[in-house]
């Protein structure tokens, strides 16, 4: 005859529903089925077009290699892609040297902090398309500043600001600005203020403090801050079709092309190029340590 | 260890610096209509270790931080050595300074952290290495050079903060909460061994705290601060026995307050009338007749007394009765209440010798006339 057992306070279902157990099959699901139906949404209207469009370059007019292999021997290509690649890290150096100041500038300023996000943040609500046309009225040959250099009398003659590589690269740098500073700002803000201080009671300048603690330490937002910006900037065509020079085509302003003329093949195997080469890029990002974790809590 | 942080640019074959003496006159620091530090006037000697002493808020910190030139006084003036230093980036002013989470550069090695004042002074390579390694032995932490802050433990990363202010020979080390981030067991060991490194080195030490135990174990004097101001400064022994006004008493251990009258004077004894009885006590000032006043009495001070007690005339005695035993360990905490209604608390040593208080057991009390203070 055995003693009846009295069940322990510890044992199953003595404290239910207290924790949830994310180890059960079941609940692990429960947050793909939340997220399901945006899951699908975006399988169809836009994975489902993208690898549409992949296949086109393996299988236009019939299942081969061919689009790839003739790249490599091909002019049109090759200087677009140089050109594209050239244009993304003009754009990416040049944002760097406009934004850290600005950054530098946020992270320290207390009171007016909100301002100052406020009048970067404004543009970067604004369409692309409307910002491309200001950059028109604002560089054209009768546009604002030819006006006013000949108003002046600097100038005899407009001068060609329009439709340059210059002006593709300064509307970008302006476009693209916020995603450096952000990022950049983020990480001087994540700085421990006594390390500054720790440096100058160690007989460092404000100089050497920054050279030597400030910057080092805001490597990671500035790295994430380039890639952003370099991969956004492969991709650009509004601003390079509309204020750019005529010769400089970028990769996705040929892709458009090519789609015009129903060269199905040929632009799927320039979008899978373009692709290849942002995810590229984004890869080698995650490779520089901090970056991950910098693009992580740039929106905080 | 002697030679270990010789520095090549002094001359002699002394290693010991002589320390700095630092002046403060009237120090006065407001945030926008809040006042941090209303009037400090201090003087640290040369190679003392002096402890500002209060709690949060009370403008130690901020009295520190005008030192090291992070803040800049709104008035009054900081003196090095008899030299106004007021005017003086913080980058000049050769001062060590241990920061409460250590401030250690996270991209640099414990060695580079180390190295870092000496690369800023044009200290030679070769010469850099030889004194960083010298500073990480003298903290105990030789084979700890290549590893970066986050791959030291909490008392490591103490340590080479420690070796970061001093390498330089500072004549001056300013430590604001140095041991506050550490477990009690490692704090106690680093309290021993900064009272080393103060002895080692010469230099002048100033220590930020709010623990009192810390301040009175490692300090030659403490500056207890409130309220922006210094409330009293003096030897450990000095305030404990001494305190000069209610809040110093509160802060620094425990002590019981008891209303009292005073109703005479017999030198520099002053006689009062508490809890029904006469009450012995001493003081620095003069109160009037029939003043007001409060007596204060550590609660180790307090014994019970009994049969075989002799009653002194330089002590005090009160009957009261126990309203509470509590078992800490090493003692026994009674509250007590006299016969006038007032509570007390006395600490007895714990032990097999000493017979235990029963709660509502009445009992004698007696404590020393020279452990009695008139706040």
């Amino acid at each position: 005859m055995s003693v009846p057992i009295m069940t322990p306070p510890s044992a199953p279902g003595y404290k239910r529903n207290v924790v949830i157990d994310w180890n059960n099959a079941r609940t692990r699901a429960i947050p793909w089925l939340l997220a399901s139906p945006l899951l699908v949404y975006m399988a169809v209207v836009y994975a489902m077009p993208v690898v549409a469009m992949l296949l086109r370059s393996l299988n236009d007019p019939s299942w081969s290699l061919d689009h790839y292999a003739a790249l490599a021997g091909d002019a049109v290509f090759l200087k677009v892609f140089w050109i594209t690649l050239g244009t993304s890290l003009a754009v990416t150096f040049g944002c760097v040297v406009l934004a850290y100041p600005v950054a530098l500038a946020l992270s320290r300023a207390r009171s007016t902090a909100p301002l100052i996000l406020m009048v970067i943040l404004l543009p970067f609500w604004t369409s692309v398309l409307v910002r491309s046309y200001a950059w028109m009225v604002l560089l054209g040959r009768h546009g604002v500043i030819n006006e006013a250099l000949l108003a002046l009398g600097l100038i005899d003659q407009p001068l060609k600001l329009l439709n340059t590589t210059m002006a593709t690269q300064i509307a970008m740098i302006h476009i693209l600005l916020p995603y450096m500073i952000l990022p950049i700002a983020n990480a001087l803000r994540q700085i421990d203020p006594s390390l500054p201080r720790a440096a100058w009671g160690l007989g460092a300048t404000p100089w050497g403090t920054f050279r030597q603690v400030i910057f080092p330490l805001s490597m990671p937002g500035v790295a994430a801050g380039m890639l952003l910006v370099f991969v956004l900037a492969l991709g650009f065509y509004i601003t390079p079709a509309m204020v750019g020079s005529s010769s400089d085509i970028t990769l996705s302003m040929l892709i458009a092309q090519e789609v015009e003329q129903l060269n199905w093949g040929y632009a799927g195997t320039l979008s899978a190029v373009l692709l290849a080469l942002a995810l590229a890029m984004i890869g080698i990002g995650q490779l520089v340590p901090g970056v991950s974790n910098a693009l992580r809590t740039t929106k905080s | 260890m002697e030679q270990a942080l010789r520095f090549p640019a002094r001359s002699g074959d002394d290693n010991r610096v002589r320390g700095a003496s630092v002046s403060l006159t009237n120090l006065v620091k407001s945030y926008g209509g809040v006042t941090a530090v209303a009037g400090v006037s201090l003087d640290i000697r040369s190679g003392e270790f002096l402890t500002l002493l209060g709690p949060s808020g009370c403008g130690k910190t901020t009295t520190l931080m005008m030192i090291a030139g992070f803040e800049s006084p709104s008035i009054g003036d900081i003196a090095i050595d008899g030299a106004s230093v007021t005017a003086m980036p913080p980058y000049r002013r050769n001062i060590g300074m241990v920061f409460q989470n250590y401030a250690l550069f996270p991209h640099l090695t414990a060695a580079e952290n180390i190295g870092f004042s000496l690369k800023q002074r044009g200290v030679p390579k070769a010469e850099r290495a030889r004194l960083v390694s010298e500073a990480l032995e003298l903290v105990q932490l030789s084979t700890y050079g290549e590893r970066y802050p986050r791959q030291l433990s909490g008392g490591q990363q103490q340590r080479v903060a420690v070796a970061r202010a001093i390498v330089f020979k500072p004549r001056l080390l300013l430590m604001d909460e140095p041991l506050g981030a550490l477990d009690k067991k490692l704090r106690e060991d680093l309290q021993i061994e900064m009272r080393r490194l103060h002895a080692e080195l010469g230099i002048t030490f100033i220590l930020v705290t709010h623990d009192q135990d810390e301040a009175l174990i490692m300090s030659d004097r403490i500056a207890v601060m409130n309220e922006g101001k210094i409330a009293q400064i003096g030897r450990p022994v000095d305030l404990y026995d001494r305190p000069c006004n209610r809040f110093v008493a509160g802060f620094i251990g425990q002590s019981n307050f008891l209303p009292a009258v005073v109703c005479g004077l017999e030198g520099d004894v002053v006689v009062t009338k508490c809890q029904g009885v006469l009450v012995r006590a001493v003081t620095s000032q003069r109160p009037a007749i029939g003043a007001e006043v409060s007596v204060t009495i550590r609660p180790e001070r307090l014994r019970f007394a009994d049969s075989t007690t002799e009653r002194a005339s330089s002590a005090n005695c009160l009957n009261v009765t126990v309203t509470e035993a509590v078992f800490a360990g090493e003692r026994w905490r009674y509250v007590l209440s006299s016969d006038s209604g007032g509570s007390m608390v006395l600490n007895e040593a714990s032990g097999a010798m000493i017979r235990r208080r029963a709660v509502g057991e009445s009992a004698e009390i007696t404590w020393s006339v020279a452990d009695t203070i008139l706040v």
